[in-house]
């Protein structure tokens, strides 16, 4: 495991340079915030297939339906508050609805955004994304993730949404780890309980659990960077094991992967689960630290909870 | 020029002065948020709050205020520090611009700022915001004025044209929105990333009377205000060419100071160029 702290976003940044070199239906579109959510490298050397709509997302999303028609991958991005609400009907009843080939990369989720304030902050989007019909849903762990996973995109067939995160996060995946879109991956197996995460707040997991491993606790961790299509499987067969499952991500309580999970566990196999997620209310300003402590998401907080739920 | 007249303008420029002082040395302790649009904007701000809108800050609710919607909601900066300068709260909390708690958040939260009529920060959304409540005070036979502040790449957005469109249809002379002009936008230059130009007359076509003005002119900042006062029938437009950062050389004209703070020495500078 490599602990190098870099932020997610440069991770879709190289993978749109490489898909630039590899595959020319690649189109790279932005909403003037190409330096923020690094399109801007793709931006510099293959301008001919950057598209810029300036400010109007809602614009910018059917215009890569257009491109689709035509054969192209438009890899639509800003920030994914902006994009999922904003442009929420324009997903919905063009993109979805016709289930056209448009990839929509919504930076900035979570309150690890910090400062902008909650106005900036995406705790919805992936409750938004993940109730469509046709949408694929994926939210990375960390750059090398979301280089595996915009690569991955690019060959599927049909739309996506790819969340990824502001500050830079430390690395808990390895070049070498296999990524299948709608498979979780095990990032480590322990006998005691089950973490479920999804996205960058797994660094704060695994630390959570290196706590947890001082107090003679050694959970198992599990990585569901595909939010849509749910691997079920996995869910089932930890909570069969563990007959409780803990789930942590850096959204709203409400839409995203634990209202996914207790979907599954109501329906096939009804066992508590321990829900870490934002409770019902707006993000804030602040240091991204901090603001993840105040909203129960730092590891010491992740570790706390998880203590209460098991004993 | 009346004596009188003058020695306004020497007032207002004295508070721009301080005001703009302030967004820096904010943003500054911050250690982010937007000095760029908040000082192209800082005259203009100036001359609203300090000459030309009636409020009263010791009672934000005052139904005969005029009302200031900040569509661009990233000059948060420049609202606080002329909401402070008002007296609707200390200026102490300037200090804690973007903090943890603070009531000042990146983007102005109506919930937690007295003064703030509605949270901005999603751009494209306050100019219907201002329309509605134009639109209410002549329902309801009220003589308010609505004055709402727009960033020029902000212009980008369909919402805007739908309530520019809105605005004419329903005849809102009493409504004033203000375009910051200063042709920067994140990407770079307004004409490159997504040309406006011919502007005045998009908004003519749309049934505004317009006006062209030099954003940084407190005369003609006052002019402008004066044509919006004897305007009956359409929406008033004030197209205020303005120069993104305005007073910190190293800032002026340059995109990358959009959203940036500047260090301890870069801040120093500045307050230097900005001594009265
Ligand atoms: C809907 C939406 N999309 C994108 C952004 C991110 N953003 C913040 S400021 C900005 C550029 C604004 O340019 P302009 O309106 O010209 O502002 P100014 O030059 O006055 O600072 C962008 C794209 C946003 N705040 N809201
Ligand atoms: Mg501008």
């Amino acid at each position: 495991m490599k602990k190098d702290i870099v932020p997610i976003r440069d991770g879709y940044g190289k993978a749109l340079l490489e898909l630039g070199e590899i595959n020319d239906k690649v189109i790279v579109m932005d909403a003037d915030l190409s330096t923020s959510t690094r399109t801007n490298w793709f931006a510099e050397k293959y301008p001919q297939r950057f598209v810029d709509v300036g400010i109007a997302e809602q614009n910018m999303v059917n215009v890569a339906a257009g491109l689709s028609l035509e054969d192209k991958i438009p890899f639509v991005t800003t920030y994914g508050v902006f994009v999922c609400g904003r442009a929420f009907d324009q997903i919905r009843n063009t993109v979805c609805y016709s289930d056209l080939n448009v990839k929509i990369v919504g930076s900035h989720g979570g309150i690890s955004v910090g400062p902008d304030g909650g106005s900036h902050q995406a705790i919805e989007d992936i409750g938004l994304m993940r109730i469509l019909p046709n949408m694929t849903v994926v939210v990375p762990c960390d750059h090398v993730q979301a280089y595996k996973a915009t690569l991955k995109l690019a060959e599927l067939k049909g739309p996506a949404y790819l969340r990824l995160a502001r500050e830079p996060t430390a690395t808990i995946t390895s070049e070498a780890d296999k990524f299948s879109l709608g498979k979780a991956d095990i990032l480590q197996k322990g006998n005691d309980c089950a973490i479920f995460f999804t996205g960058t707040i797994g660094a704060e997991v695994i630390k959570a659990s290196e706590m947890l491993k001082n107090e003679g606790i050694n959970p198992t961790i599990i990585n569901m960077h595909t939010i849509k299509p749910l691997d079920k499987e996995i869910i089932l067969e930890y909570a069969k094991k563990f007959k409780k499952l803990v789930v942590v991500e850096e959204h709203l309580r409400t839409g995203g992967l634990g209202s996914a999970i207790s979907s599954v566990l109501t329906e096939k196999y009804p066992i508590r689960i321990k829900h870490i997620a934002i409770e019902d209310r707006f993000g804030e300003s602040g240091q991204p630290e901090v603001l993840l402590d105040a909203f129960g998401l730092s590891a010491r907080k992740i570790k706390k909870q998880i203590l209460d739920f098991i004993q | 020029m009346t004596e009188r007249k003058n020695k306004k303008i020497e007032k207002l420029k004295n508070i721009a002065l301080e005001l703009r002082r302030d967004i820096l040395k904010m943003i500054a302790k911050a250690g982010s948020g937007h000095p760029g649009g908040s000082l192209s904007a800082t005259d203009i701000g100036t001359a609203l709050f300090f000459s030309e809108m009636k409020y009263d800050s010791n009672d934000p609710d005052w139904k005969e205020r005029d009302r200031f919607i900040l569509s661009k909601g990233h000059a948060a900066p420049l609202l606080y520090a002329l909401l402070a300068k008002a007296g609707y709260f200390s200026g102490s909390e300037l200090n804690k611009l973007r903090g943890y708690k603070s009531i000042l958040q990146g983007h102005p939260a109506s919930y937690l700022v007295p003064g703030v009529e509605v949270s901005t920060g999603s751009l494209g959304q306050g100019l219907s915001v201002a329309a509605g409540l134009a639109l209410s005070a002549k329902q309801d036979k009220k003589n308010f004025r609505v004055f709402s502040l727009l960033g020029d790449g902000e212009l980008n957005e369909g919402q805007i044209w739908e309530a520019i469109m809105f605005s004419g249809h329903n005849k809102l002379d009493n409504l004033c929105a203000i375009v910051d002009r200063n042709h920067l936008q994140i990407d770079g230059d307004t004409e490159k990333v997504m040309a406006l130009e011919p502007l005045e007359e998009k908004w003519q076509s749309f049934n505004w009377n317009t006006i062209s003005i030099n954003g940084h002119d407190f005369e003609e900042i006052l002019m402008a205000f004066e044509k919006f006062n004897q305007n009956s029938d359409k929406p008033f437009v004030i197209i205020a060419k303005t120069v993104k950062g305005k007073g910190v050389s190293y800032m002026e004209n340059k995109a990358g100071w959009h959203g940036k703070a500047p260090n301890r020495e870069q801040l120093e500078i500045a307050l230097k160029e900005l001594e009265n």
